[in-house]
């Protein structure tokens, strides 16, 4: 399984690294994003909450970028059944895929937060940096499992760009509010609050109950 | 005095055995009631004009589609339940050559090898038994259909598989390029195979069994040696 979920992610970053479809739409609409809130919103310092809000949505959306690209080349190009036909345990591809997106998203966000920090936020983004980090790893991790599960499912219809949003989007609610609730402090004036514990759970909780769905229904999706 | 034994070997498992097998695409059936055995070794041989069913049948033999009726046991594995014994086992060349454009040739051959657990000096080894050492470092999507398909037979036979499944293999091959890999999917790899074909003569020779599917149905289904090209060539007609 492991050797396996090695091959497919260095196959995943290599055409990643060829053809540069996912990140760099990715880290492109994220900025732009930032831009127009910073018109859109006709200031130069948010803070808090609000801040908090403008930093995740615009990540969110990022993402769904992303998550539609993510299975275009196997549906395309024939991986699909290139993988299918090979003995290997079918969990590596939900697992190649959602490190794939989670990679991905973490390469976006070292741009796009400093982008956000020098276009929108008030406070000094280094003031909570750590307890920041950790926020969007995990909420990485959450949009990165149920972006590839719905990826897997929308690839095969033909709206596609339709289909990812409109499941995504929903299910990644919790997801969002979680986040959102986590940074509210980490983005306020004069100094950080403390990481709210009970919503940094939430998001922990909602991370593995996502991940334990794709395990359990993964396998169905890949089948004819 | 053997068949007597209890110590009696038993007849050797088909490498395909099919029974009232039968496939669907929503409401319309692809592939009705085809009932075949194919001893290991052999080369069946499956001739219908387009949309007779040659793929949809390659396809459920390869575990990439289940079948909808009848029994499927594929080198001794019932199908789908123990599709998982079959994979890794199977060469398939369908229509796509199920490479990545944006790799090399040699990139998407160690993928594969490294799926299927093969050594990388394999993947050298196919690359010069289908002439494309050469040309292996060129992106996919910069290749002649000819070398896609060189490469897509490098791919099929790369694990060594017991069984070959191959869709009208030699499309857009020459035929100085349909020589060379004939020791690898051709009558004398030693392996079971199953071909289709749109050419009468050349499907024949080289076969055991032959097939003629039409809508689906089967046509025709005779020892190889015992078809006349024309009765291939009333298929299409
Ligand atoms: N993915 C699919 N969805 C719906 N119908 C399909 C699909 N694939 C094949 N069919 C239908 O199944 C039937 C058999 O198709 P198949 O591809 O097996 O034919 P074939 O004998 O391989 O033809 P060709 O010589 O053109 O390759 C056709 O009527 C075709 O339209
Ligand atoms: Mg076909």
């Amino acid at each position: 399984m492991r050797s396996t979920v090695a091959a497919l992610l260095s196959k995943e970053l290599t055409l990643e690294w060829r053809t540069r479809e996912s990140v760099p739409a990715m880290v492109l609409f994220s900025i732009a994003t930032y831009v127009v809130f910073h018109f859109g919103l006709d200031r130069d310092r948010v803070t808090g909450d609000l801040a908090s809000g403008v930093l995740w949505v615009t990540l969110l959306f990022a993402a769904i970028l992303g998550v539609n690209r993510l299975f275009v080349a196997e549906y395309e190009q024939g991986g699909f059944d290139g993988f299918l036909l090979a003995p290997v345990d079918r969990t590596a591809l939900l697992v190649a895929k959602a490190l794939t997106l989670f990679l991905f998203l973490c390469i976006v966000e070292v741009v796009a937060v400093p982008a956000f920090a020098l276009l929108l936020l008030g406070p000094p983004l280094t003031q909570a940096l750590p307890e920041l980090v950790l926020v969007l790893l995990l909420a990485n991790a959450g949009i990165a499992v149920l972006g590839t599960l719905v990826a897997g499912l929308a690839i095969q219809t033909r709206a596609r760009d339709l289909i990812v949003p409109l499941i995504a989007l929903p299910l990644l609610v919790p997801v969002l509010l979680a986040a959102a609730r986590c940074a509210t402090p980490l983005l306020q004036d004069g100094g950080a609050g403390a990481l709210p514990a009970d919503w940094l759970a939430i998001l922990a909780i909602y991370d593995l109950l996502f991940a334990l769905i794709a395990y359990a229904v993964f396998d169905f999706l890949l089948e004819d | 005095m053997r068949g007597s034994s209890v110590f009696a070997v038993p007849d050797p498992v088909p490498a395909l055995a099919l029974r009232g097998a039968g496939r669907r695409y929503g409401e319309r059936a692809a592939l009705r009631d085809l009932t075949l055995e194919l001893e290991a070794g052999r080369t069946l041989v499956v001739f219908g004009p387009n949309g007779a069913g040659k793929t949809t049948l390659l396809r459920m033999l390869a575990t990439l589609l289940r079948p909808h009726a009848g029994e499927v046991s594929v080198l001794g594995h019932q199908l789908p339940d123990e599709g998982y014994a079959v994979r890794g086992r199977v060469g398939f060349l369908g229509h796509e050559a199920l490479l990545y454009r944006e790799l090399s040739g040699r990139e998407n051959l160690r993928f594969h090898a490294r799926l299927h657990r093969v050594g990388v000096q394999r993947v050298d080894e196919v690359l010069d038994a289908v002439g494309m050492t050469a040309r292996c470092g060129d992106p996919v999507a910069e290749l002649s259909r000819g070398m896609v398909q060189r490469l897509a037979i490098a791919r099929a036979v790369l694990h060594e598989p017991d069984l070959l499944l191959l869709d009208e293999p030699l499309a857009n091959l020459d035929p100085a390029a349909a020589a060379q890999v004939a020791p690898l999917i051709g009558a004398g790899s030693g392996r079971t195979r199953v071909v289709t074909s749109h050419d009468p003569a050349g499907g024949l020779r080289g076969a055991d069994l032959a097939l003629g599917l039409k809508g689906g149905r089967v046509a025709l289904l005779a020892p190889a040696a015992e078809v006349d090209p024309g009765q291939i060539a009333e298929l299409y007609r």
